[in-house]
């Protein structure tokens, strides 16, 4: 009989103390980001985001981190989207079972579990000097996409692979080609859950800084890469080109981590300031793929 | 239809291509690391490497030896396990078992911001709170030491050891949970006696993947274990991983000097390890599926 009243009292424990720890970690990681907010709104104005970083802790701000992390974002996306969905669809729609698809699986698994750092080692022996790329946006863009590469291929797999295959049986059935049932029918219904899953492999790719500064990016920067559009008063009026892509970068991490590790209090200021700026970014992007996700299971109906 | 058939077969072809990059990749980050380290490995026995007791990269006479760097990131490692393990496993549990409705919808939404942190931000809180806090508690010269690494990481590997562990809790056949339940056992007893063993190896698989990633982790490492390459003998002394030791050293080398070369050195060490761990976990998980 008190065994029995001891089990009971296990049972509600385990819950009690479930709830509890809960509470306390919420509570533990609010209070530290609200410290961290607290410390860097004093900083957050127009004037930091269109300023250079400097010298002085006042005047420095983050025009060239986020310029240049938004120009790594486009080469990583403009990379490693159509690649890792690609060979999602290759190997959920095409793949035939063999020795080859076997071989492609570990790879990818493999690359799922490299640390990142080794990623910027690669970097920089491929791109940087291989490629002779230097210490460029391109370079660290196409670093950042190898690293994404296996986690869209992975949430593109399971997308494709939970629509139903009555979907598949019934396009073939008036007609279409394999790649007219993939186009017009798997890829529609799955892109929802695509969307999550590249959304926050790219929320995931602008927070990253072991790779971009294994390959050297400098932390210094007081110039922008050129822009791809310039506009002027001369004939052409307008002139487009890529030329920024071989200009070298910065990128909001990376600026926050040099801040860091100034020892003058003003600049710790400055790296809770962009820190507010970075975790609003990735926190935007998780939000905007949980909605996504959300709004797709709503409209699925198998 | 002639031209349909031709814009298949490029299609086809071009989604083969892409699907096979990611061997190339592969090939690539082992040639690359082994072509570099290779170079490093004529003029130094890679014994001498790892038992080597002294990182003096660029002093005169120069000695590679990374013993206290594998043995710092095994101290940040195994203090990250005790850390993040007991408490991802009853957090899985306590999701999957317990928590209904609301809480449980919160706590996933929580676990999932909590993995899209980028690690220079939790490295950067680490700093500020946690890093003078235990320095105060242990009234040590400085905060910056193992322990604070291995509570950072912990917490950073706990979304991964969560989720994956709440898998192989759900895949648990609910009829073994209501065998139990229909015997007297109670919740708690069903939980401890019978789930567990079930998910075992799903949450064994979970374990190792969230240490992969604790091994792999750079920047809130480097940020908070003080970065000094001493064998560590207590977890509140300042260790030097080897990860860390790659990110910041990488930029301040010379092209072409045995230092470079030396950190593609430790890159395949460091490739190395992970790629045990990662097969191992794998190993574990697909058990779980026969």
């Amino acid at each position: 009989m008190n065994k029995r009243i001891l089990n009971k009292r296990l049972d509600g424990l385990f819950k009690v103390l479930g709830i509890l720890t809960t509470v306390f970690g919420m509570l533990v990681l609010l209070v530290l980001f609200i410290d961290v907010f607290l410390d860097g709104a004093s900083r957050l104005s127009l004037g930091f985001f269109t300023s250079f970083p400097s010298r002085k802790p006042e005047a420095a701000g983050i025009l060239s981190a986020w310029v240049g992390t938004l120009w790594i974002m486009a080469v990583t996306a403009f990379i490693a989207i159509p690649l890792g969905i690609g060979s999602a669809i290759y190997l959920e729609e095409y793949a035939p079972k063999n020795r080859l698809t076997a071989l492609i699986e570990i790879s990818i698994a493999n690359l799922a579990g490299v640390p990142s750092v080794i990623f910027g080692l690669l970097g920089l022996g491929l791109f940087v000097r291989w490629f002779n790329l230097d210490r460029s946006v391109l370079a660290g863009g196409l670093t950042l996409a190898i690293l994404v590469l296996p986690v869209i291929i992975l949430s593109t797999r399971e997308a494709l692979r939970a629509i139903p295959f009555s979907i598949r049986e019934a396009s073939y059935a008036v007609g279409a080609t394999k790649w007219q049932t993939v186009y017009l029918q798997v890829l529609p219904a799955a892109l929802g859950n695509i969307m999550t899953g590249v959304i926050l492999a790219m929320s995931r790719a602008v927070g990253e800084t072991a790779p971009l500064i294994t390959i050297g990016a400098l932390t210094y920067i007081a110039f922008l890469p050129q822009p791809p559009v310039i506009l002027s008063g001369e004939f052409p009026f307008i002139r487009v080109g890529l030329q920024g892509l071989f200009d070298p970068f910065t990128a909001l991490p990376i600026q926050i981590f040099n801040w860091v590790s100034r020892p003058q209090k003003g600049f710790s200021v400055n790296a809770s300031a962009g820190i507010i700026v970075l975790l609003g970014i990735t926190l935007a992007m998780n939000s905007i793929a949980v909605i996504v996700r959300y709004r797709q299971r709503k409209k699925t109906r198998w | 239809m002639k031209l349909r058939q031709i814009k298949e077969f490029i299609i086809e072809k071009l989604i083969f291509l892409s699907g096979i990059l990611s061997i190339l990749f592969v090939v690539l980050i082992f040639t690359f690391l082994l072509k570099e380290g290779f170079l490093f490995f004529k003029e130094i026995s890679i014994k001498t490497f790892i038992t080597g007791k002294y990182w003096y990269p660029i002093s005169d006479p120069e000695q590679f030896g990374i013993l206290p760097l594998i043995l710092g990131s095994l101290i940040v490692t195994l203090g990250a396990i005790i850390v993040s393990v007991p408490l991802s496993i009853a957090c899985a549990f306590y999701i999957s078992e317990v928590a209904q409705g609301r809480i449980k919808d919160i706590l996933k939404a929580g676990i999932e911001m909590l993995a899209a942190i980028p690690s220079v931000v939790l490295g950067f809180i680490g700093m500020t709170t946690l890093v003078p806090f235990l320095k105060n508690v242990f009234n040590l010269p400085t905060g910056l030491t193992a322990l604070s690494g291995s509570i950072m990481l912990g917490l950073m590997a706990m979304p991964t050891i969560i989720t994956i562990s709440e898998d192989a809790i759900n895949a648990v056949p609910k009829s073994y949970k209501e065998g139990a339940l229909a015997l007297g056992a109670t919740r708690w007893q069903a939980m401890y006696r019978v789930i567990i063993h079930a998910a075992l190896p799903g949450i064994i698989a979970a374990s190792m993947l969230g240490i992969g990633r604790v091994i792999g982790e750079t920047m809130a490492v480097m940020m908070i274990t003080g970065n000094a390459a001493v064998i560590p003998t207590t977890f509140l002394q300042p260790v030097r991983t080897l990860t860390a030791t790659i990110a910041a050293e990488m930029g301040e080398t010379v092209h072409g000097s045995m230092h470079y070369y030396s950190l593609f050195a430790i890159g395949i060490i460091l490739f190395v390890i992970t790629f045990i761990i990662n097969v191992t976990a794998d190993m574990f998980l697909h058990r779980n599926k026969k």
